[in-house]
């Protein structure tokens, strides 16, 4: 976590920290020069470390890292406590002091200091990375991971809980929960108040009848099916609706199968809302559709309270919980890390698109599905009639074109009215028609709404595409370690170096990907230029360590290359971070101006009169 | 097959002892899943005198799924589409509200008391429920208007064809309703109301 502490260094520092940080400097155990020799025994520590600071490491079972602006839990718990031990100076107390007074100190002091940090950051980086920032960091997002037994145990208590204190069953317990949405304290608040309206809401008889069972009763008729047969089996609730157990098993395989239904099967009497409680299911269908009611109950419980969601990763059963509620999507963006290593968002459940927030990205996603391909033909092969502005592809034939919606009539080459040709058709060499130049202009300025998407789509592509192929180099690391500890007798410790420049490598892509699609939906301004520098540095850095990375492996086995590899790899992460924690940081404090409303979705600047085309690339 | 039974049964009870304003018959002996129902509107709803024709369907699975309905002779009205396909929304015959206990005469009750009382706020036409809302006197000008149109003379159970299944036409056909005209039911997707000699023709 090392790594990942000093990325704060270049960032903002606010003034009243920075006593305290120089005299910390002073004290700081890890001086710049001394960094790459340390780095070896950090990455190997944790596969996670690369991965930014919400990625806490695997091993303990609930995993939290520090703190983010939402949710001020304060429990200390030891995995944000292992992730800050190398750095002693950075106390959890006083980070959470930062945190809960954003408000006021933070936002006002700062924010000056933000503006002036470093253009050359590979110049003078290092000096800084020995001082500490004590600031908030907006990137922490608080969480824990659940797996599949923790989900039900937490159920089971809960409903251990209320069974006790209301004196009803486990399943009258489970049904009252599922109704409250798992809201203990309300349960048990309004049970007390109106004990007969809450079971009557939640489907639950008022009797104490017998635990019900399967009956044979002569003269019976079922009144679903109209069979009355001798020794026909029957089955009812406490409510008494009574069903023949056919009916009812299909009944209930139907609701489960097909519906999905699991908390809430009614009786199938008409009109009678009593719920069918998991112990009655069991009695009556088989074993396979007990589980699938279990699980469905499970998904229920997780779906139904806004602090968990599921990991979206395929074979995923884990949960996650997290405080950032849907209306803080503007202001951050939560990712979090499943056990199972996959980074998504919480908010959307999509993988991580740090920095861009869920808004954008949906917006993005959406219009480059409409667009990109599309877009790139069209621009190829099309021009709109100057009139109707229907696109137009021409294909074939001469330059006397007639639009088919419009009729109108106009050269091809020079989109100009036909008309104004004269006898010269066929001929277009005439260079200043009047309508000829509006024509062009018009198209001009549609075509640079067009180009500037494309500039932002395809560097997005290429490092979309570019992580992929990282992946499969690193799918190829492993091996080339092997290869490196034979040929240069290093140890298997030593040659993790290359792991982490691969892990780096792509989580840094991911990053720069979704870096365009939100430069995409920035208005220029000042922060805008801040952002693509940061952006460029990252950039740069991570094209670098491509190269690098991609040498043979007897280049790799020279010490020069690997100390050279190791600055690199931490540094791209530092880079990284930066940028992120800087994006956040304005996201937080509502300081970015987009060309499209974050929240409504209309847009609120035409994109054209935005060009955005960045000088620096 | 458990439902025969079951629809049998609730045929019998149906036609036995109907209730008010409701005649149904089996457009063929062979298939109990599907039923022609005459709905004369209540004299106090805004369409009497008007006889309007649904065809009812109990899917293979019923009764632990929901039949469906739809009204074959246009209607104007909030939760009734002002179309040819005449889809209806009724809250008992959505999937968390069915019942297998539930009776189709309690469906067919329930679609005589939407005539009596539309439900604006859950429309299927939104324009129609917005107009009940706002100008009753207008709304029930129009509704008289349909039914004079489309209500009166002999009731038809021709169900505009299914974009998915251009068959069920063929079934329709045959039905209790006089000689159908093939070009009905294109004419009537247009609303032009014309093309069928056993209705009156359309108000000027």
């Amino acid at each position: 976590m090392q790594a990942m502490m000093n990325k704060d260094a270049a960032g903002t520092i606010p003034p009243q920290t920075r006593k305290r940080k120089a005299a910390e400097a002073t004290t700081s155990p890890t001086p710049d020069d001394t960094l790459p020799n340390k780095r070896p025994q950090l990455t190997s520590a944790g596969k996670h470390q690369l991965e930014g600071p919400e990625a806490a490491p695997p091993t303990p079972l609930t995993t939290t890292t520090s703190h983010n602006g939402n949710d001020s839990h304060s429990d200390a718990d030891p995995a944000a406590d292992a992730m800050d031990s190398d750095d002693d100076f950075m106390s959890n107390l006083s980070s959470e002091d930062d945190m809960i007074q954003e408000d006021d100190s933070d936002n006002d002091v700062s924010n000056p200091e933000d503006f002036d940090f470093d253009d050359e950051p590979d110049l003078d980086s290092g000096n800084k990375d020995s001082q500490q920032t004590m600031k908030r960091n907006y990137l922490d997002i608080e969480f824990k991971v659940y797996r599949p037994e923790d989900i039900q145990k937490q159920q089971d208590d809960l409903v251990d809980e209320v069974n006790m204190i209301l004196d009803i069953s486990k399943e009258e317990a489970a049904i009252l929960l599922r109704h409250f949405r798992w809201n203990r304290e309300r349960l048990i608040e309004d049970y007390m108040d109106k004990p007969r309206q809450v079971l009557d809401a939640a489907g639950l008889a008022q009797t104490a009848a017998d635990q019900p069972r399967l009956q044979v009763i002569p003269g019976f008729m079922c009144d679903i099916c109209c069979e009355d047969g001798d020794g026909l089996e029957s089955f009812a609730i406490k409510c008494g609706h009574r069903f023949c157990v056919n009916c009812y098993r299909q009944y209930l395989s139907q609701k489960i199968r097909e519906e999905g239904e699991a908390a809430r099967i009614q009786c199938p009497a008409d009109g009678c809302n009593l719920i069918i409680d998991a112990r009655s299911l069991d009695l009556l269908v088989t074993p396979e559709l007990t589980e699938r009611y279990h699980e469905l109950l499970m998904r229920t419980y997780v779906e139904d309270k806004e602090s968990l969601k599921w990991c979206p990763s395929p074979d995923c059963a884990n949960a996650v919980e997290c405080g950032v509620k849907k209306k803080d999507l503007t202001k951050v963006v939560p990712t979090v890390s499943c056990l199972c290593g996959h980074r998504f968002c919480f908010g959307c459940i999509y993988t991580d698109h740090q920095p861009a927030p869920c808004e954008l990205v949906k917006r993005w996603l959406k219009k480059c599905a409409d667009d990109s391909e599309t877009a790139n033909w069209i621009s190829a092969n099309t021009k709109e009639c100057p009139k109707c502005n229907s696109t137009i592809e021409k294909n074939g034939g001469c330059n006397h074109m007639t639009c088919r919606k419009c009729k109108y009539e106009f050269c091809w080459m020079c989109m100009g009215l036909w008309s104004e040709h004269g006898t010269s058709w066929y001929n277009c060499n005439r260079f200043e028609e009047k309508s000829g130049a509006e024509a062009r202009d018009a198209q001009a300025k549609s075509r640079v709404s067009l180009e500037r998407y494309l500039h932002y789509y395809n560097r997005y592509h290429n490092h979309e595409q570019s992580a992929r192929l990282d992946k499969d180099l690193y799918m190829k690391t492993e091996k080339k370690m092997v290869e490196l500890q034979k040929q240069s007798g290093m140890s298997w410790i030593e040659v993790q170096y290359l792991q982490s420049a691969s892990q780096a490598l792509q989580t840094c892509r991911q990053t720069l990907m979704w870096t365009y699609a939100f430069a995409f939906y920035l208005a220029r301004n000042n922060l805008t230029e801040i952002f693509e520098s940061n952006q460029k540095d990252l950039e740069m850095a991570v094209e670098n360590l491509s190269e690098m990375f991609e040498k043979p492996v007897q280049d790799l086995a020279q010490p020069g290359l690997k100390v050279d590899i190791m600055d690199k790899t931490s540094y791209c992460n530092k880079r990284r971070v930066i940028l992120l924690e800087d994006t956040a940081e304005n996201l937080a404090k509502g300081k970015w101006t987009f060309n499209v409303d974050l929240v409504s979705g209309a847009p609120l600047v035409n994109p054209t009169s935005a060009p955005g085309t960045s000088s620096r690339r | 097959m458990a439902s025969t039974k079951r629809i049998a049964k609730e045929f019998a009870d149906c036609t036995t002892a109907p209730p008010p304003g409701i005649s149904i018959t089996l457009p063929s002996d062979a298939d109990l899943h599907t039923w022609h129902v005459t709905v004369t509107a209540p004299p106090n709803s805004v369409y009497a005198p008007g006889r309007f024709g649904l065809i009812l369907k109990m899917p293979t699975d019923y009764p632990f799924k929901a039949p469906t309905i739809n009204f074959t002779t246009r209607i104007y009205h909030p939760n009734i589409t002002n179309d040819s396909l005449g889809n209806i929304c009724l809250a008992l015959l959505k999937s968390e509200n069915w019942k297998p206990s539930s009776k189709i005469i309690n469906v067919l009750e329930a679609v005589r008391n939407i005539l009596v009382e539309p439900m604006p706020d859950d429309p299927l036409e939104q324009r129609i429920a917005d107009e009940y809302k706002r100008d009753r006197a207008e709304f029930e000008k129009n509704a008289r208007a349909y039914v004079e149109r489309y209500a009166k003379g002999t009731v038809n159970f021709v169900q505009a064809p299914d974009p998915k299944d251009d068959k069920s036409k063929n079934n329709d056909k045959n039905s209790g309703a006089p000689a159908a005209n093939p070009g009905r039911a294109a004419g009537r997707q247009g609303g032009s109301g014309s093309g069928s000699a056993s209705r009156p023709a359309p108000p000027a």
